[in-house]
């Protein structure tokens, strides 16, 4: 029985080194090799831990109710893929600012970009929601994680994806779909992860001991079917070979078009909204240690969030071949969406009434309401763009770019440091953070830093929209593109600023995590100690 | 959180009891009862301004959709009661655009170029619009500025390769240089006299250090001398004076097109690559070329046509 496993590893392991051996291109080589060896040694692996007894491994610190091994990886992952995403944003915004930057091929702003926006969107931000919808799933269903190992298949199977994604984008695998760069075998890598995350979290659900089911797990669940779905259709594509890292979506024309931005717009949607709002609606009531504002406004804006939000995407193509009618309907669900969208920001703020004064003394409740703050700024905008006048003037600006940054830098980059400095005292049973100052640096600094990328780019965007459109007395154009590229460059200084000061952030915010986790007060075990539990369990 | 009954917060429904749950203390709300992990959640109701703005914006997208293309039916969908759609739009802002500049473009496209040099008014006009698609069309190969990059001619300069009078740079522009495409294509082919065994190593590198010497860049050299008289001056003039004629650049006045190295210069001898521009005649209208012969010849270094100075 004990061999069965490490057969079908060492099978599947073998399977992908011939595939390795024969395949196409050099890029699929490396992936299929890389497979290979996360196979054998998962086979390896298994063997030196299995149990002769066939019993069933104890779970050492994670013994408890709680299954809480799988989150603190995550919130480690979170704070490490943080930092890379928000480095290699630093080093792209450097790029367009100093075009000598670019190291071609491997470290060109073309490739490092998609690295960019993966790497804070689906690194930080993926792991931020897996490990705090972990968290707060078993908290508000007083369950622990459905599926046993499951959870950690899903943990290390999505970093697997996260290795996959960026080496491939450096050695320059794409299929030319913004935020869904991966090519096709990437992509089935991830449904497997996703499907296994869906598992976990509905079966938690499913075996809750709450008789009802708390708000935050509405979204996370949304979260997580609606991306599934969205994920699936959009990378629907027929490989070249079965060998080879090439594809070609089913799609073509304003039909992919459309789905790519039926995508886009609701891995907005679903990923950086939904999902993070499941996070608010949690740690905002236990930081603040206040009820939620409005039970029935988080019915009304859940239900009409998730309805409206999934019709916007057309508003991505205004102005183009896309047929009128679809920018339309793209364009009034937009502009509807901004209540629904409030109205998470009002459930978030108002849940401090009552104890406002607890902003003055809490650092880490500060960053949670910042967050909310540029949530409402951001959902504001969005539909505001949206509306077909101003969207002449903002469309394929960087107007786009700032706002995209006020909404992650702020709302997405907030909420989660937020969140992880609620966990990290929690997940490692110590008393409270290392330094609360140090989370006071970290919420000026991000939040200048952000004044000053969102600011930068609304002055950029406005002046290259404006410049775009300047006619002369005979109705000739004034300014040739790269004359309004020239223009950018103070704005595109000012943003590596900004950037700069939000990475050195989220460097203090590494710093005081791994000071926390190994501090001079832990009052039970460090994360390496999980494992080993395991380990010597099993001998 | 006390334990009293109250009825804040809850629309009352007529002939129901009172809700006799918990009440928050602070906002003196009652809560819903349930409970998770110790989050509670109030009974407030949502706020009027937030359920009204909501409405508003339904009433917006309901008109909207009424005056717009909106909903798809089998074959195309609703036109709405404005009649409105982008191409239509794009349509009458193009014609209205057209119809405004009318009267002096289309002077444009029926004097000769000559003429509308001659016109102060149709002059400006002209650099104007030849300013706009020179930034559109050109700036990728002879820069913002027009002042050429390597193997680009410099056009700001007076120094020209296909003659800079009205009439050869409009000729330059209607028909490009060596482009495949067009039969009257301006067209010369420099021999490669070293990949062809023409010339010897030695007597190129001789003959390169000539051509420097016709500007003055470098020393004389009596060997080059001589191989530039047999093989080079029937094209590029005794002196390097160079023949527009042929498209063959002037040598004796320190400009370059690819580079001043003797290595490239050299190299160019051995193995000369030859520029290639496109016959703009296929892709712009005539008036547009008008407007981009006025507006390149005004850049600095365009010359008088023959008839107009009798002096030359």
């Amino acid at each position: 029985m004990e061999l069965i496993r490490p057969g079908i590893l060492f099978a599947l392991a073998f399977a992908f080194a011939v595939a390795s051996a024969l395949a196409h291109d050099a890029q699929f080589a490396v992936h299929m090799a890389l497979f290979a060896a996360v196979g054998l040694g998962l086979a390896i692996w298994t063997i030196q831990t299995s149990d002769p007894t066939g019993r069933p491994m104890p779970a050492g610190l994670d013994d408890g109710l709680y299954m809480d091994g799988p989150i603190r990886f995550g919130v480690i992952a979170t704070v490490f893929w943080g930092v890379v995403g928000f480095l290699v944003g630093v080093v792209i915004a450097a790029q367009l600012a100093f075009p000598d930057l670019n190291v071609a091929p491997v470290l060109n702003f073309s490739r490092l970009r998609p690295l960019h926006t993966s790497a804070v969107i689906f690194a930080f931000g993926g792991n931020a929601l897996i490990a705090t919808s972990f968290y707060i799933v078993q908290r508000t269903t007083a369950a622990r994680l459905f599926g046993g190992g499951l959870s950690w298949f899903v943990f290390w199977g999505y970093q697997l994806f996260i290795v996959l994604a960026a080496t491939g984008y450096l050695m320059g695998v794409t299929q030319s779909k913004e935020y869904a760069e991966p090519e096709w075998y990437i992509d089935i890598w991830l449904t497997i992860v996703w499907v296994a995350y869906l598992v976990v979290f509905l079966g938690t659900i499913v075996k809750r001991k709450e008789p009802h089911i708390y708000v935050a797990n509405w979204f996370f669940l949304a979260f997580i079917v609606t991306i599934a779905m969205l994920h699936v259709v959009n990378n629907l594509a027929v490989p070249v070979s079965f060998l080879g890292s090439k594809s070609y979506p089913i799609f073509s024309g304003v039909q992919d078009a459309l789905v790519q931005w039926w995508y886009g717009h609701n891995a907005v949607g679903f990923f950086l909204t939904a999902g993070f709002l499941g996070m608010m609606y949690y740690f905002i009531p236990k930081q603040v240690e206040r009820p939620v504002y409005s039970y029935r406004l988080s019915i009304v804006h859940f239900w009409s969030l998730i309805f409206m939000y999934i019709w916007a995407g057309p508003h991505h193509l205004h102005y183009t071949a896309l047929p009128d009618w679809a920018q339309t309907l793209g364009m009034v669900f937009s502009v509807m969406l901004w209540m629904p969208s409030w109205g998470g920001m009002i459930n978030g703020l108002m849940t401090l009434s009552g104890a406002w004064d607890k902003l003055r003394t809490d650092p880490v409740l500060r960053m949670l309401v910042i967050a909310v703050a540029f949530y409402g700024m951001a959902t504001f905008e969005g539909p505001m763009m949206s509306i077909k006048a101003v969207n002449s003037l903002s469309h394929y600006t960087d107007w786009t770019i700032g706002h995209v940054h006020s909404g992650a830098l702020g709302w997405n980059g907030m909420i989660t440091f937020g969140a992880i400095y609620y966990l990290v005292p929690r997940l490692w049973h110590t008393n409270g953070l290392y330094s609360l100052r140090l989370v006071n640096w970290h919420f000026w600094l991000a939040t200048i830093g952000i004044v000053l990328y969102a600011a930068s780019m609304w002055v950029a965007g406005i002046t290259q929209g404006l410049m775009w459109r300047e006619y002369n007395a005979e109705g000739y154009l004034v300014y040739s593109f790269v004359e309004t590229v020239a223009a950018m460059f103070p704005f595109y200084v000012i943003r590596v600023a900004g950037g700069l000061l939000y990475l050195i952030g989220g460097l203090l915010m590494a710093y005081n995590v791994w000071r926390t986790i190994r501090g001079e007060k832990p009052q039970a075990l460090a994360v390496g100690t999980v494992q080993r539990g395991g380990l010597q369990a099993a001998e | 959180m006390s334990d009293i009954g109250a009825d804040k917060g809850f629309p009352r429904v007529p002939g129901s009891e009172p809700y006799r749950g918990e009440v928050d203390q602070p906002t003196g709300t009652a809560t819903t009862g349930h409970e998770w992990d110790g989050i509670k959640e109030l009974n407030t109701p949502m706020p009027r301004w937030w359920l009204w703005v909501f409405y508003a914006t339904h009433v917006f997208a309901l008109a909207y959709i009424i005056l717009y293309p909106s909903i798809p039916l089998l074959r195309d969908a609703t036109t709405g009661l404005l009649g409105w759609n982008s191409r239509l739009e794009v349509a009458q802002e193009l014609t209205a655009a057209e119809t405004a500049r009318a009267e002096l473009y289309n002077q444009i496209r029926e004097l000769p170029v000559e003429e509308i040099a001659k016109s102060d008014e149709l002059r400006e006009v002209a650099f104007r619009g030849g300013y706009s698609a020179f930034k559109v069309n050109c700036v990728q190969c002879h820069g913002a500025d027009a002042a050429g990059s390597p193997g680009f001619a410099n056009l700001q300069d007076d120094d020209w390769l296909w003659g800079g009078t009205l009439a050869d740079i409009q000729y330059t522009i209607e028909h490009g240089v060596r482009f495949a495409g067009n039969e009257d294509t301006r067209y010369s082919e420099m021999p490669a006299f070293g990949r062809d065994g023409i010339l010897e190593r030695p007597d190129i590198r001789a003959v390169t250090r000539h051509v420097l010497s016709l500007s003055n860049s470098g020393p004389a050299d009596p060997q080059g001398a001589e191989v530039y008289a047999a093989n080079c001056s029937s094209c590029h003039g005794d002196a390097g004076e160079g023949n527009r004629e042929l498209g063959a650049p002037r040598l004796n006045d320190a400009i370059w097109l690819y580079s001043s190295a003797p290595a490239d210069i050299e190299r160019q001898i051995y193995s000369p690559r030859h520029g290639a521009m496109p016959a703009w005649n296929q892709r712009l209208d005539p008036a547009t070329i008008k407007q981009l012969t006025v507006y390149v010849h005004e850049l600095g270094g365009g010359e008088a046509s023959p008839e107009d100075a009798p002096s030359q």
